[in-house]
């Protein structure tokens, strides 16, 4: 029997591990052996139990998106070499070379957006030229970002510690350091859905939220120097940080994904079904993303709108508009709506369950630190809200059998209370949540 | 459905309510913020304490209720229904599948097709029909029970948080058992309709306890009143720890204290840490933050208006107040201090003279060529340092008026020359303003003062007035112009002494046209420069000390001293406290919290996450396969959703099954088969 693509399922996954899964799970685990012998003393039973868990997790997702199995091994090998090459100094990385214009961590974040952008651009060019080469390089480079992306994160990671060995900690503890995870966690669902469904017609629109996630990132490390690795305070030195932060974002980034599949969804459905209405309604999608996205401008004017976010709101406007405009170009190379609406539910499934996990570890981070597994703060409210959105949408579609435009509307307005509860409680809302402050 | 999604809905929006509100804050902010009338009408609403409000609470009830009524209608179907089999379908059903196909078997083809269902993961059950032999199979079961499990956790996490919730205290309230205490009474006053006993199931409250003090119960917040909480033990503050990074954050907040158990009389030390509570006896106590618990203050009293030069000196506790009785003092200037705060550590970042970081713009290269290299550049961390202890205060007004101030206890380096800066403020949500007062040679404020009390001297103004025009004089050889000059010195010394700079330049807009005002003021200030500068040297002279050389550095303090005597008048205190001693007395607030439904929550929060995961990610499959004795056979595949997958999934099966049946190769997609129930003999040679 042939295979129709790469990752169908056929049979239960521990069926279909090849060799070269093992060798990767081999691997893994000779890592935190080597981890455990080495750094095991410094570490409490939390720090274990986390390392423990992550290699089969690490493992299976391995098996499970097969092109992971390298990102993870050439991510390792890039961040041993820049460790290596540290010597332990941290001003080694003004005269080395390759530290200094590669592998240290800013200038891999540097990279990392460089790439994001051309990725982004090529996918364009790809579904506006009709250029499968063009789509095919914009896939290759969003993978060299995510590649380079982790290895900045990694090597941020061993960077805190050679600032101080009390100020050391993983880099998910600020606004600035999960910016990156998010565009890594979005970048890397996308390319299981790329690689899941044969198409990389969708890969323009999702590298737009990332693209727009960089925009943010760009701002912040130019104009408020967010990229100093900050030591952590007390509230936040848990162990719970580790997998609280991680899990909330899976969340976003599936929920941020939906959204651009969903005003694929909106394209496509014009497309199929051209009438007044849906095309009225498809302009109005393509400004609501545009102000969702471009909100962040109008939050940070301190005296009037400064030109960077003027400029990065006009970006926005003009690239939406752009595509609504071009749609009889777009719209025919999209998937088909069924299989659009498939990537949608699977996402927001995804986001849902990681969310509600991620919601959970907060709650039990906060009856440690706080207290109080649930007090209202503005930031466990929101997420409150985030998740029953989802929860209102996946009963729409799971028992009350919905499909439709109607779903893809909901998953874009569910991009404006996402946006809101991961960026603008910490712009207009104050409280315990206070580590990722602007 | 549509209720469920309502339901959601109207949670969604009840919340968001309570984040555009604050919660929870002092009743006099709202009234501040919204004026009497919408206070009144918002505290109505319970707006202040929305999820603590009736009509919220009503929500999760509804909730609970209705995914209750969903649950009960649902689990006994559902729960038959994943163990049916369905072997009852009839020959003429399987046309009626979306997903159906007709396939030949040979011999043996029956349980050939159940060693493939089982390696794929179904479970089947084989009869006889009069149409043939049936395979009824299934898998994925559990997704029923994961619909179960979501919604008898949701259930369950909400009953959980209702009973931590407050509902037995309001309702001890309500019926008038219990009574919120105002004002600010004594702990040891609050009578038994105030307190809360042992018995209260469920509470949060703060406790602030002071180095080497002792306290036995937690404060319950009631919108702007108080209950006590009793505890079954003591709480005794040994040392409140705090710790910074080299970069002056914050690194540890810790508490050694030692717990005494009331009713055993038992004692043992613990810490605790934030991310780290004490659990003892059923009650939790964390650390929360911190406040000062009474430190003893010294301050020297520099008055900033009137020609006494003196000082005087004046103690007390942090969160105590004195009366001050300055100079000549009549009731309606009667100021009272009050000792609000003292911090031993100020870690600012100081740049340029600004409190607060300064970044220069620079090119886009420049700033990408900066953030090469690792996340962390080492110049950064010297731009924030210790500044030393300060201490807060505010200053009352007969009318109950009160401006709060901030006075660093040292010297602050800027541009080269030390200042002792003082803010102020008239409004809490108001940044301070600073002013600085300039060190002297000496390192004190001595001279400052001095000159200050010169300038507001009549005839040490007049005699300064005179000396420059004799310095002027040599130059200037007409008498009466030097009576002039002096004359216009004075002048000078005096309209600044009225409200410094301001009135100064209040005369000059009266009195001189527009085209020469900037003339004019330059000539003034050289006029008040030298003159200031003169009245210094006679209050010298008065107090037996040498004349100073003019010089670059003489010359800057004269100019400092003058912005900071006309700061002074609009820094509303005629007195300057600088911080002199201290001696510190921290304390430690906790949070004490007894949450009986915590574990309920959580066993509803698992019950929740297994519940949504066997939702989404098991799939229930049905297949039937009815092998008739002609060798003809049906096959159907259901499955409850419809979704993409499911076309490829009806595709592979019924090619697999086709294989099967026939005994072709079928098999070599399970080159490994668990052996079925009934495995087909010779099936795989």
């Amino acid at each position: 029997m042939q295979l129709t693509h790469p990752y169908a399922e056929t049979g239960p996954l521990i069926k279909r591990i090849a060799p070269l899964d093992w060798a990767f799970a081999l691997l893994l685990v000779a890592g935190a052996a080597f981890v455990f012998t080495r750094y095991g003393a410094f570490m409490d039973v939390y720090e274990r139990a986390i390392l423990t868990a992550f290699v089969p997790a690490l493992a299976w997702f391995g098996w499970f998106f097969k092109p992971m199995r390298l990102l993870a091994v050439l991510v390792a090998a890039a961040s041993l070499m820049a460790i290596g090459m540290y010597h332990g100094d941290l001003a080694t990385a003004q005269n080395s070379f390759m530290l200094k214009y590669f592998l240290s961590s800013q200038s891999a974040v540097m990279w990392m957006i460089a790439l994001f952008f051309m990725a982004t651009g090529s996918y364009w060019i790809g579904l506006l030229a009709r250029s499968p080469f063009s789509t095919l390089v914009g896939s290759r480079l969003t993978w060299f970002a995510v590649g380079l992306g982790f290895t900045g994160l990694m090597v941020r990671w061993y960077e805190s510690y050679l600032l101080s060995p009390d100020i050391g900690h993983i880099p998910v503890s600020n606004l600035y350091e999960v910016f990156i995870l998010f565009c890594l966690l979005t970048s890397v669902m996308y390319l299981y859905y790329e690689g899941r469904y044969q198409t990389r017609a969708l890969g323009g629109f999702v590298m737009l939220v990332v693209s727009a996630a960089l925009g943010f990132l760009l701002w912040y490390t130019f104009d408020r120097g967010a990229q100093e690795i900050q030591p952590l305070v007390p509230a936040l030195q848990s162990w719970w940080m580790k997998i609280h932060v991680p899990a909330n974002f899976i969340g976003y980034g599936a929920f941020s994904l939906s959204a651009m599949v969903g005003f694929a969804y909106l394209l496509r459905s014009n497309h199929d079904n051209p009438s007044r209405g849906s095309l009225m309604a498809l302009w109005g999608a393509g400004f609501a993303i545009a102000i969702a996205l471009g909100l962040e401008g109008i939050a940070f004017r301190t005296s009037g709108i400064s030109p960077y976010w003027a400029s990065y709101f006009a970006v926005t406007l003009i690239i939406f508009s752009g595509i609504v405009a071009m749609r009889e170009r777009v719209a025919p190379q999209l998937p088909a709506l069924t299989v659009l609406d498939d990537v949608m539910y699977r996402a927001i499934s995804v986001g849902f369950a990681f969310f509600t996990v991620a919601t959970i570890l907060g709650a039990l981070w906060a009856a440690d630190a706080w207290g109080s597994y649930w007090s209202w703060d503005p930031k466990e409210t929101w997420a409150l809200i985030v998740w029953l959105n989802y929860a209102a949408w996946l009963h729409l579609r799971l028992i009350g059998g919905m499909r439709g435009p109607m779903l893809a509307w909901w998953a874009l307005g569910g991009l404006l209370v996402t946006t809101f509860a991961f960026l603008g409680v910490n712009i207009f809302l104050s409280g315990l949540h206070s580590y990722g402050k602007l | 459905m549509r209720f469920a999604i309502s339901m959601l809905a109207i949670l969604a929006i009840a919340s968001i309510i309570g984040t555009i509100v604050s919660q929870d804050q002092p009743f006099n902010n709202y009234i501040n913020q919204f004026g009497r009338f919408w206070f009144v009408v918002y505290d109505t609403l319970s707006l202040y304490s929305v999820y603590h409000a009736w009509w919220f609470l009503l929500i999760l009830a509804f909730l609970i209720t209705s995914t209750s009524l969903c649950i009960y209608r649902n689990t006994p179907k559902m729960l038959k229904d994943m163990r049916r089999y369905k072997e009852n379908m009839r020959e003429r059903a399987f046309a009626s599948f979306p997903h159906h196909a007709e396939l030949a078997s040979s011999p043996g083809g029956v349980e050939r097709a159940q060693g493939y269902l089982h390696a794929m993961g179904f479970k089947s059950r084989k009869v006889e029909n009069d149409s043939g032999t049936l395979l009824a199979a299934k898998k994925g079961s559990l997704n029923r029970l994961g619909y179960i499990f979501a919604h008898v956790g949701m259930v369950v996490v909400c009953l959980g948080f209702l009973l931590d919730g407050d509902i037995l205290l309001r309702s001890q309230l309500a019926l008038g058992q219990k009574q919120i205490v105002h004002g600010n009474p004594l702990l040891s006053e609050v009578p038994a309709t105030g307190r809360m006993g042992l018995s209260n199931p469920s509470f949060r409250g703060n406790m602030l306890v002071p180095e080497g003090g002792i306290r036995e119960t937690a404060i319950l917040a009631q919108g702007d009143g108080l209950l006590l909480q009793e505890l079954p033990f003591r709480i005794r503050l040994k040392k409140f720890i705090i710790e910074h990074y080299s970069t002056g954050q914050p690194k540890l907040f810790a508490s050694d204290v030692v717990v005494t158990d009331k009713d055993s009389g038992e004692s043992f030390p613990a810490r605790i840490e934030v991310n780290k509570p004490l659990i003892y006896r059923g009650v939790a106590v964390y650390q929360s933050s911190f406040d000062d618990g009474g430190s003893h203050l010294t301050l020297t009293g520099f008055p900033l208006a009137g020609p006494r030069d003196y000082s005087f000196k004046i103690e007390g506790d942090v969160g105590t107040s004195t009366a001050l009785n300055a100079d000549g003092a009549d009731k309606e200037r009667a100021l009272t201090l009050e000792f609000i705060g003292f911090r031993a550590f100020n870690v600012e970042a100081v740049a340029d003279g600004k409190m607060g970081a300064d970044t220069a713009p620079k090119s886009l290269a420049d700033k990408i060529q900066q953030n090469l290299g690792p996340g962390a550049s080492p110049g950064r961390e010297k731009e924030v340092h210790n500044v030393g202890p300060s201490v807060q205060y505010k200053l009352r007004d007969a009318a109950g008026q009160a401006r709060e101030y901030n006075n660093y206890m040292l010297p602050i380096a800027i541009e080269g020359k030390w200042y002792l800066m003082s803010g102020m403020r008239e409004n809490p949500d108001d940044q301070f303003r600073y002013i600085r007062f300039p060190m002297d040679a000496g390192g004190g404020l001595t001279e400052f003062m001095r000159l200050r009390a010169a300038l507001n001297d009549p005839a040490v103004r007049a005699l300064a007035g005179n000396r420059f025009a004799e310095q002027m004089g040599t130059r200037l050889n007409d008498p009466k112009l030097k009576f002039q000059l002096a004359e216009s010195a004075d002048r000078a010394l005096e309209r600044f002494s009225v409200q410094g700079f301001k009135s100064v330049a209040d005369f000059i807009e009266k009195s001189v046209p527009a085209p020469e005002r900037e003339r004019a003021a330059d000539m003034f200030l050289s006029l008040l420069n030298g003159a200031t500068w003169e009245a210094w040297q006679v209050s010298r002279e008065k107090a037996g000390l040498p004349r100073l050389t003019a010089d670059a550095s003489t010359g800057r303090f004269v100019q400092d001293s003058l912005n900071a005597i006309s700061d002074s008048f609009f820094y509303g205190s005629p007195v300057y406290f600088h911080l002199n001693a201290f001696d510190e007395v921290q304390a430690s607030v906790f949070q004490l919290t007894r949450s009986p439904g915590k574990k309920i929550v959580y066993i509803g929060a698992l019950l929740l996450v297994t519940g949504i995961f066997s939702m989404l990610y098991i799939r229930e499959r049905r297949l039937w396969l009815l092998v008739k004795p002609d060798g003809r056979a049906l096959l159907a595949l259901s499955s409850q959703r419809r979704s993409l997958g499911l076309d490829d999934e009806f595709e592979r099966h019924r090619n697999a099954l086709a294989a099967v049946l026939a005994g072709g190769p079928g098999h070599a997609l399970f080159p490994d088969p668990a052996p079925g129930p009934a495995s087909a003999p010779g099936g795989q040679t």
